[in-house]
């Protein structure tokens, strides 16, 4: 039997410490360790972004990564992205225009897509479709999925400007 | 009541967020937050978890099992073989198709990935381990992976059924042979065939794929010893008809079985199946007395729950001279895998395939389809279509093709001269059905004329020119599709999934402070039930559509219900439903006209309340209504309000629509680029517009991924070549489209509130139009046939074979 | 999906990488971003008793641009590589190529030394380094040592590369003139039908240099000399582009997949080159 490691994590802001078995792969630390279970499994093999988690400030696919990679890592999840007095801008704009279906893949859909609004506040359409193209949907066709993203991103803008 | 008094009739109908709205959806707030309720998100105290050994053959003895080692390893509590399900006699299962399945290989496999053992362990680490050390030998057997080979063979592939001269569905004529089916005259439509002006002729084959929704299939079985009580959480979409089944193969009685369906991260048919991952995870729990929970991985999603397709299309369709059809020929050859196990109503071995006379008006017709056993995994369901409507709308929108070709005449002309006309509805179809409500012309001239069709046709040929010349290396297509959908199965009296009538139903109860919850028998996929069908009884009941909880999937709680699949829960469901509703509307108008002093017969319905005739002033709303159902002893009325429907459907709802595709093709790397794809929809009274057109872009994209490269292949040893999302195609937001959808409302006559149904249109009507566009680009180059899914390769591969490469 | 056991070590430095492959010999395998391990490792494809993780280890992540010079530590990754603007401008094509791997997330963990080292004939870098004529260093428990990436691959997932060596650095003389990075693929995620990296100067107007490599179209990235100088001292005109696609469909040697059969697959080369030279040249 390997030895355990010791895993330290802050998971939306909270720390966790436990051992761990080093197979143990980061998705079910999340879903079955500390029950945070927005992220999914969709295809096992990081095709399709169901699991998707941002960790130290990228987002990856945490299906594939194993828990000693991770650990030491800040990890937010959609629960860490907004409560439900305060939803994230993304969270708001993918019910405004009906960018979910059934739900599977909205948590790793929305977790990316923050990321992708942060690290460029206006993109194209192009560029939307370009950076969420690691997030499958089944469901939706995408069509709804670009334009809740575009209008958050015109949303999240002008609050900056009216907050500048 | 003052406030109300002020607002305008307008401002009540608004409020009530009711049918025609574009209502936001209430189920979104917890997906979004994170906080849906899946099948693994389902967690038990003392929760075991279940594994399986598959079969790496196609085709194989299995000599022994030696589940020693697997037994051996800390935490492993049991390993099932077939051996220790046959006393329960629950080795094998019956199918939805009448013919039976094993559970666990009973002396042999018969297509890869197939279930061998169950290994139940602590965690799913350790089962998973466990199913390493589970050793199985095998002595391999030949392998048919086709069909036609099948029906030659001496080899026999189900011998348990040897001998066996007659199936669930009549006579078999051979060993690896399940069932011919046959509607229609075919005398007379050979003799049509024989004395016509012009006959067309194609064989097509409509590639086996698999629906492959986000989640894959599990489920959580907790058999309570202490109560005797078994409850089954699952990935369902019919969950009585699993309590049913569960009931009849475990003998537990049917009160003492809960089966909970809880949210479902996409199904598109996958889930209307009992698989034996369901079964086995029962019988561990009924053996450990813990739960057990079983999720498959997505490679044995792929490799072994249910397909959709395979059917190999032989077609004839003759015509006048100038473009009149005449009649109809049909033969399929149909590969349902190593068991029939089809979700189809009992009495329709290839579901509603005889529809496959289309949008035409065609005099005679005939189709006979004859199912075979391969080496294959079991399915055959109805991939986001109403049972084999998929099948039936590519044939006969590709057959319309051929002749056009054969006629030298253009395909949207040929088309509206067969259309049924507007004034032959209700329209009884060659094959047997009764078409509801049409308006095809209106629809299909809209179509043309937003796409300015006959400017697309001139630049197409301009097109050619070019290539011809040298200019350009890239030839457009435009496809096109009409298609009619026959959904929301079905009337009693003809449908039936294992002798449960398809009706549907809805339960109302209404609170004293004038909110309510309705409970159904269907179960939302992502359909946006708890949204759509609380807009329907808004309407109906005057009760604000967000004063309504609408629950499904528990079947301790809701009435029962077929389900949801095949489109039918608007059709059914939505029609009980508004019936329901009516009900309780009934009700209310007696003890409004009780409040206000009248006659039941001096009062009526207005939005959200009850008025006396002829004076507007005198009203009681429903919320008081409902209080006083609860606080007044009205004479002669019972106390409450509350009603249930149970709806027979008088017949199928027949939704349609006209689809165009404008595609560019690179000749010479096969890569087709979608420039323009417009649907318009008729799917009769529209209940949430946002709603439907996030049905249609999600059927669209399902579409395109079919005709251009979904598929699940096998090799000649019985291999699944396409088991991981790199080989099988689910395409990204790089790879779609932007949609422009239109629509047009003819309503179903018998439907209580018009409605058709719209989920699966999209992808009936999508697959034809994608691959038409495909083939149209080669038109003028002499093709009048290629088989999906038009992938880079095919597509190159086509042009190649018309010598498009120099 | 689970991976069977194995022990796991994060060490601080190089000398703790190469003790543990001293140590464990070929039972321990080096990972960075694990995208092409861990679902190997997942399927139980791969056996990896020891798996060590490199992410710990200093002086691997940096890109440095200088003296003509470019120096990519083995670390970076394909997002790193897309995001570096000195990179943008100096050697554009790794940018192009790199937005053609894989998708956001994978991009953010897969490395280039990962997709450079791990020999699978799918993956983009090794093709695209052999364009660009990379060196890559070698570190072991003898020391260090250089290899060209003309010279590393010798067949599916077998490398230059000994089992108890690290690949640590990419380096790369700043690349001059126009270039092309030119995929074809079923979908985003998937890997090449067939790829050409190309690397083009030009005096006046003929070609002064070419360098040409494809990806997925034999057991080990295909850099052809011959297609590359037969562009040379021509204008890069439609018989240039035929001679050198014809030195390469000589060269390339791909077998049938679910990407299609050979033949496909070597006209589909052929046309992935000619745009691949064309557009290079555009920009020469």
């Amino acid at each position: 039997m390997p030895e355990k490691l010791h895993i330290k994590l802050n998971v939306n802001g909270k720390s966790e410490e436990f051992l761990a078995e080093p197979r143990e792969l980061l998705i079910h630390t999340l879903r079955e360790r500390l029950r945070v279970t927005g992220p999914h499994i969709g295809c096992d093999s990081s095709h399709c972004g169901a699991c998707t988690v941002t960790l130290n400030g990228k987002s990856v696919k945490s299906c594939t990564m194993f828990i000693g990679q991770a650990n030491g890592a800040e990890i937010t999840t959609i629960e860490g992205l907004g409560t439900p007095d305060a939803l994230h801008v993304l969270q708001e704009s993918f019910r405004e225009h009906h960018g979910l279906q059934c739900g599977f893949c909205t948590p790793g859909m929305i977790t990316r897509a923050a990321k992708l609004l942060e690290e460029n506040p206006s993109p194209s359409e192009e560029e939307v479709r370009f950076g969420m193209a690691g997030n499958i949907c089944r469901c939706t066709g995408y069509q709804n999925i670009v334009k809740s993203i575009l209008a958050a991103a015109s949303e999240m803008n002008a609050a900056k400007e009216a907050a500048e | 009541m003052k406030d109300d008094v002020e607002l305008t009739r307008e401002d009540r109908v608004a409020n009530l967020k009711g049918m025609g709205c574009a209502r936001k959806r209430v189920e979104d707030a917890r997906f979004t937050q994170g906080k849906g309720n899946y099948i693994d998100d389902i967690n038990l105290p003392g929760m075991l978890h279940g594994d399986f050994v598959r079969s790496p053959y196609a085709h194989a003895k299995v000599l022994s099992i030696n589940t020693e080692a697997a037994m051996a390893l800390d935490g492993v509590i049991a390993v099932l073989t077939a051996k220790d399900l046959e006393p329960l006699s629950l080795h094998w299962m019956p199918t939805l198709a009448g013919d039976k399945q094993m559970v666990l290989a009973d002396g042999k496999v018969l297509f890869q990935g197939q279930e061998v053992a169950f290994v139940v362990a602590t965690d799913r680490y350790i089962a998973a381990d466990a199913v390493e050390l589970v050793e199985v030998e095998y002595e391999d057997l030949p392998v048919i992976t086709d069909p036609f080979e099948a029906l030659k063979s001496d080899i026999v592939l189900r011998e348990d059924l040897a001998g066996q001269t007659s199936g669930a569905h009549g006579p078999r004529k051979h060993h690896n042979h399940i069932f011919t089916w046959e509607v229609g005259d075919e005398e007379a439509t050979n003799q049509v065939m024989d004395e016509a002006e012009v006959v067309a002729e194609e064989t097509m084959y409509y590639h086996r794929t698999h629906p492959c929704p986000l989640e894959t299939c599990g489920s959580v079985a907790s058999m309570d010893k202490v109560n005797g009580k078994l409850t089954v959480y699952g990935t369902f979409q019919a969950p009585h008809v699993v309590r049913t089944v569960a009931s009849l193969l475990s003998g537990i009685e049917e009160h003492n079985i809960r089966v909970i369906s809880p949210d479902i991260g996409g199904g598109f048919g996958n889930k209307v199946g009992v698989y034996p991952g369901y079964v086995c995870s029962i019988v561990a729990s009924i053996v450990t007395g813990v739960p057990v929970k079983w999720v498959e991985d997505r490679m044995e999603n792929l490799m072994s729950t249910a397909f959709a397709r395979d059917y190999w299309m032989k077609g004839r369709i003759s015509a006048t001279k100038d473009g009149k059809i005449t009649g109809l020929h049909c033969h399929v050859t149909a590969d349902h895998g190593a068991f029939d196990a089809c979700a189809d109503p009992t009495k329709f071995p290839a579901g509603f395939m005889s529809v496959c006379t289309g949008s035409y008006d065609i005099p005679v017709a005939y189709l006979g389809v004859d199912g075979v056993y391969t080496n294959k995994a079991p399915g055959g369901v109805s991939y986001r279509c109403s049972f084999r409507v998929t099948e039936a709308v590519y044939f006969i929108e590709r057959m319309i093709e051929v002749l056009a070709i054969e006629l030298n005449m253009d395909a949207a002309e040929l088309r509206r001269i067969n259309f049924i006309g507007k004034d032959q509805f209700p329209y009884q179809s060659a094959l047997g059905w009764e078409y509801d409500s049409g308006d095809y012309h209106t629809a299909w001239d809209k179509a043309l004329k937003a796409v300015d069709y006959e400017g697309l046709r001139r630049e197409q040929s301009e097109r050619v020119t070019a290539f011809k010349q040298g200019e350009t290396r890239s030839l457009m297509g435009i496809g096109l599709a009409f298609f009619t959908e026959i959904v929301g199965a079905g009337p009693v009296k003809n449908c039936d999934i294992l002798g449960m009538g398809m009706f549907d139903s809805c339960e109302i109860r209404i609170h004293p402070t004038g909110s309510a919850i309705a409970r159904l028998g269907t179960i939302s996929q992502g359909q946006g039930h708890a949204t759509t069908f609380a807009q329907i009884l808004a309407s109906e009941i005057g009760i604000p559509a967000d004063s309504i909880t609408i629950e499904e999937g528990d079947t301790d709680t809701a009435p029962y219900g077929l389900g949801t699949y095949g489109s039918r829960s608007t059709p059914v469901a939505g029609a009980a439903t508004a019936m329901a509703g009516r009900k309780i509307r009934a009700k209310a108008q007696m003890i409004a006209a009780y409040l206000l002093e009248v006659h039941d017969d001096d009062v009526e319905f207005d939005v959200d309340r009850f008025v006396v005739k002829g004076a507007p002033e005198r009203f009681k709303t429903m919320a008081e209504v409902a209080y006083a159902a609860y606080n007044q002893a009205i004479p002669g009325i019972e106390p409450g309000l509350e009603a249930v429907s149970y709806y027979d459907p008088p017949n199928m709802t027949y939704p349609f629509g006209a689809y165009v595709c404008v595609m560019d093709i690179d000749v010479d790397t096969g890569v087709p680029t979608i420039r323009r794809f417009y649907a318009l929809d008729d799917c009769g009274t529209r209940i949430n517009p946002m709603v439907i057109e996030g049905q249609i872009h999600g059927g669209l994209t399902e579409a395109l991924a079919v005709a251009l490269g979904q598929e699940i292949a096998y090799d000649d040893m019985g291999n699944v070549k396409t088991g991981t999302l790199m080989d099988f195609f689910l395409p990204t937001a790089w790879e779609v489209p932007n949609y422009e959808t239109d629509h047009t409302v003819t309503p179903s006559p018998h439907h209580p509130i018009g409605a058709k149904g719209v989920g699966e249109s999209p992808h009936v009507g999508g697959v034809p139009c994608f691959s038409n566009a495909v083939m149209d680009a080669f038109r003028a180059f002499g093709l009048r046939h290629s088989n999906m899914p038009h992938d880079h390769w095919r597509i190159w591969q086509t042009a190649q074979d018309l010598g498009l490469h120099k | 999906m689970i991976p069977a056991a194995f022990d796991y070590y994060r060490p601080k430095d190089m000398a703790g990488v190469l003790a543990l492959l001293q140590e464990h010999g070929d039972d321990a395998r080096v990972m960075a971003g694990g995208h092409s391990l861990i679902p190997m490792m997942k399927l139980r494809m791969a056996e990896v008793p020891h798996l060590i993780d490199l992410q710990d280890v200093p002086g691997m992540s940096e890109i440095s641009i200088g003296d003509g010079k470019i120096r990519i530590g083995a670390l970076v990754t394909q997002h790193d590589i897309i995001a570096h603007e000195g990179l943008a401008q100096s050697a554009p094509i790794l940018r192009e190529a790199a937005m053609q791997i894989a998708d956001p997330q994978v991009r953010y963990m897969g490395t280039v030394g990962g997709n450079l080292a791990n020999g699978d004939p799918g993956n983009d870098m090794p093709g695209l380094m052999q364009c660009l004529d990379a060196q890559f260093t070698l570190v072991g428990a003898d020391g260090e040592r250089s290899v060209a990436a003309r010279e590393f691959y010798e067949a599916a997932y077998m490398t230059a590369r000994a089992d108890d060596e690290v690949l640590t650095e990419i380096t790369l003389a700043t690349p001059n003139g126009g270039y092309a990075y030119e995929k074809q693929k079923r979908k985003i995620g998937d890997y090449a039908t067939a790829a050409a990296a190309v690397q083009i100067t030009r005096d006046g107007s003929r070609c002064a240099s070419a360098s040409i490599a494809m990806t997925n179209l034999s057991d080990v990235p295909v850099w052809s000399q011959s297609a590359g100088s037969a562009l040379v001292d021509t204008e890069v005109g439609s018989d240039a582009i035929k001679a050198a696609v014809a030195y390469m469909l000589d060269e390339i040697d791909p077998t049938e997949d679910n990407r299609g059969p050979v033949a496909f697959k070597r006209h589909v080369a052929g046309a992935i080159l000619t745009r691949a030279i064309q557009r290079a040249w555009s920009r020469a």
